[in-house]
Parts: structure tokens; sequence; C-alpha cells
């Protein structure tokens, strides 16, 4: 397909030229703040900086973008800013995006990790630690139950869902064996010659 | 001993694993960090999993601590390289082979079939974690209070957290 000939079908070209400015240090520095403001969470941060901010991206790729993050392997603000960095900057754009978000991260937790090792076993950090994993536990519970809402598509996704608990938690199969076996009957099921109900990307 | 090595194979292979999100991984994370390596024990890996979710950017980035203890600041960066750069790649490749693969009639089969295995292995991480993190009524009324808050108010999660930490200050400390 040639490159002068306009897809409307899909803005998201890798190999089209970008339509903002954006240099490799201010793609970095941008994924910078991202990396060191996104409390409690990385998508809408994306969306705001690169979307409705800076005008990088418009939603339609933004969705796009996510919904391919989502379905990859890897952490969907990883994967975002490798997609949206290759978007604006090609392979230099992808690495100074994703070193931008890890950086603020990495550092902060290289810090608690020092400080874990000299107080970790004070009795006051041991019961504050007891709460946050006990509320983690709660957020990974609602973040289960919001990713049921929006990316099932039919009642057997529960069978689906079961199967794998099951595996992982009472069989004891590894990940990888649960992910390759459940993930080949459950993709057959979903078989392109069944009509497609819903959408996985909204 | 030299752990560089261990620490780089077994994180880029944890790093396949997170699909749907860095907890699928974490059954095996135990399983590898704790039980074969030996870097760090349960609790420590529940600890530093929970406080990293009061870290901005991507949510695993406590990896590097595991790293960090294992074999200082090299290990910190090389966990990092390897825990981050399989997917990166993958990502990579993907968005580049998109438009070819947007037509794929499979696609969207894969995407509602690994759906529901993705949030399967989700939860199996988020049952590994219960069972050391969740010890008793308080720890266990902190998760449910914690999961009905989040999904009946928009509400940022990492306050919720750090709430926690503020209950398990006043009421979790020694008798």
């Amino acid at each position: 397909m040639s490159d002068i000939v306009h897809n409307g079908s899909s803005h998201f070209d890798s190999a089209a030229v970008p339509r903002t400015s954006a240099s490799v240090f201010d793609i970095f520095l941008r994924f910078l703040v991202i990396g060191a403001t996104s409390f409690g969470g990385v998508v809408p941060y994306l969306r705001g900086a690169l979307v409705t901010k800076q005008h990088w991206l418009d939603d339609k790729e933004f969705v796009e973008m996510l919904s391919i993050s989502q379905s990859l392997p890897g952490l969907n603000a990883t994967n975002m800013a490798i997609l949206a960095g290759q978007k604006l900057r090609g392979f230099a754009g992808s690495v100074a995006a994703i070193i931008g978000i890890s950086l603020p991260g990495a550092a902060l937790m290289y810090a608690v990790g020092v400080f874990y090792l000299r107080h970790g076993d004070h009795d006051f950090v041991t019961a504050a630690l007891k709460g946050v994993a006990a509320a983690a536990v709660g957020l990974i519970l609602s973040t289960v139950v919001q990713l049921s809402q929006k990316s099932l598509t039919g009642k057997f996704d529960f069978v689906f869902i079961a199967m794998t608990v099951l595996a992982v938690n009472r069989l004891h199969i590894s990940v990888p064996r649960t992910l390759i076996a459940v993930g080949i009957i459950a993709i057959l099921f979903h078989h392109p010659g069944r009509a497609h109900k819903g959408s996985a990307t909204q | 001993m030299n752990q560089i090595p261990a620490l780089a194979r077994a994180f880029a292979y944890l790093s396949l694993l997170t699909v749907g999100g860095g907890m699928a991984a974490f059954p095996e994370m135990k399983i590898l960090t704790v039980e074969v390596h030996k870097w760090l024990t349960f609790t420590q890996l529940i600890h530093i999993y929970s406080v990293g979710q009061m870290a901005p950017g991507p949510n695993m980035m406590m990896i590097v601590i595991i790293g960090q203890w294992a074999a200082g600041p090299v290990g910190a960066i090389v966990t990092l390289a390897a825990f981050f750069g399989p997917t990166a790649l993958l990502a990579f490749a993907v968005g580049r082979l998109w438009k070819r693969l947007e037509k794929w009639p499979w696609r969207l089969s894969i995407q509602q079939g690994l759906a529901p295995v993705s949030i399967g292995l989700l939860l199996a991480g988020c049952f590994t974690m219960a069972k050391g993190a969740i010890t008793g009524l308080e720890t266990g009324s902190v998760a449910v209070g914690t999961l009905l808050i989040l999904l009946r108010y928009k509400i940022n999660p990492a306050i919720l957290v750090l709430g926690g930490a503020v209950v398990g200050l006043f009421s979790l400390g020694p008798r």
C-alpha cells in the first residue's frame, strides 16, 4: 500500500509521517512527567497528556493502542509507552517513552528497598504494611470486577475464569501451561465463525 | 554467588506471563523468587508489591527491589531490563504489524478468548497474595472495605492503599 494514499479505516499507521513535531527529548520528558505523577493507575494520565494536552494522538488512536496493549503480555503502561513512542518517533521514540515512564517509579522503589532493609522490621512499619497489603488485595479484586464488566463477551467466559483459577490455585499447574491450555480452548470457543457480540475494545 | 544471570532468566520469563496485568505473574513470581532462588520471603514479596501500588508509573516497579536485594544496583537494572525488555520488543513488533493484523479474523477471537483467561490469572494471583495478606478479621475487613469503596466511588486507589497503612498503624500493631 502506498503511503500517499490515505487510508480512512485506520489512523494508526506507524509508517506514516508523524503530524506533530515531538522530538525524542520531548517524548522522554512528557513520559517522565507521567511516570512521576500517575498515582493510582497510568491510563487516565496517559490519555490526559497524549490526547488532551499534547494532541500527539487522537482519541481513536488512543483506544486502538489501549486495546492492543491489553491483549499483549506486558503492563498496559509500558505497552502504551512503546506504541505511542513508536507512532511519534519510531524506535528511538519507544525507548525514550518506556525509560521516561519507568524511571521515577523505579527510583522510588529502589529507595523503598533500601528503607525496608533498614526499618522493615520495626513494629509500626510491619503494622502499616499489613494494612497496605490488605488494601492491595481489595484493589486487585476491584480490578477483576471492573475488567469483567468491561471485557467479557458471554456467560461462558466465567467458566474460563473458573478453569484458570482452579488450574493455578488448586491443581498448581504453572501459569504458562494454564495460559496456553485454557487460552487455546477459549480462543477456539470465540472462533471467527461465531457471531462476535459486543467488543473487547471498549 | 553471582545472581545476575538467574535474575535475568527469571524476570524475562515472568515478563511473558503478565497477560492482563502484572498480577497474572504473581503465583509464578512467588515460586521463583521466594521458593527457588530465596531472594526474599513471601511476606516481603507481599509487602513490596503492596507498597508498589502507591508508587506512580507502571505498577510492577517493586521488581527493582528484588533485583537490588539479590545483586545490588546492577541487579536492579538487570531485573528491570529483563522484566520490561521482552514484552516491549513484542509490543514494538505488533505495533508495526498492526495494519495487517487488524483485518485478521482471528484477532478478535484471540482478544475475546484471552480476556477471561487474563482475568482468571489476575484472580489466581490475587488469591495467592490473599493467602499471605489476609490473616484475620481486621485485614479481611480492610480488603473488603477497599473493594466496596472502589466499586462504589470514583476515588484514586493509591489513596485507599495509603488509607490501609493508616488503619494498619492503628489497629494491627503489637498488642
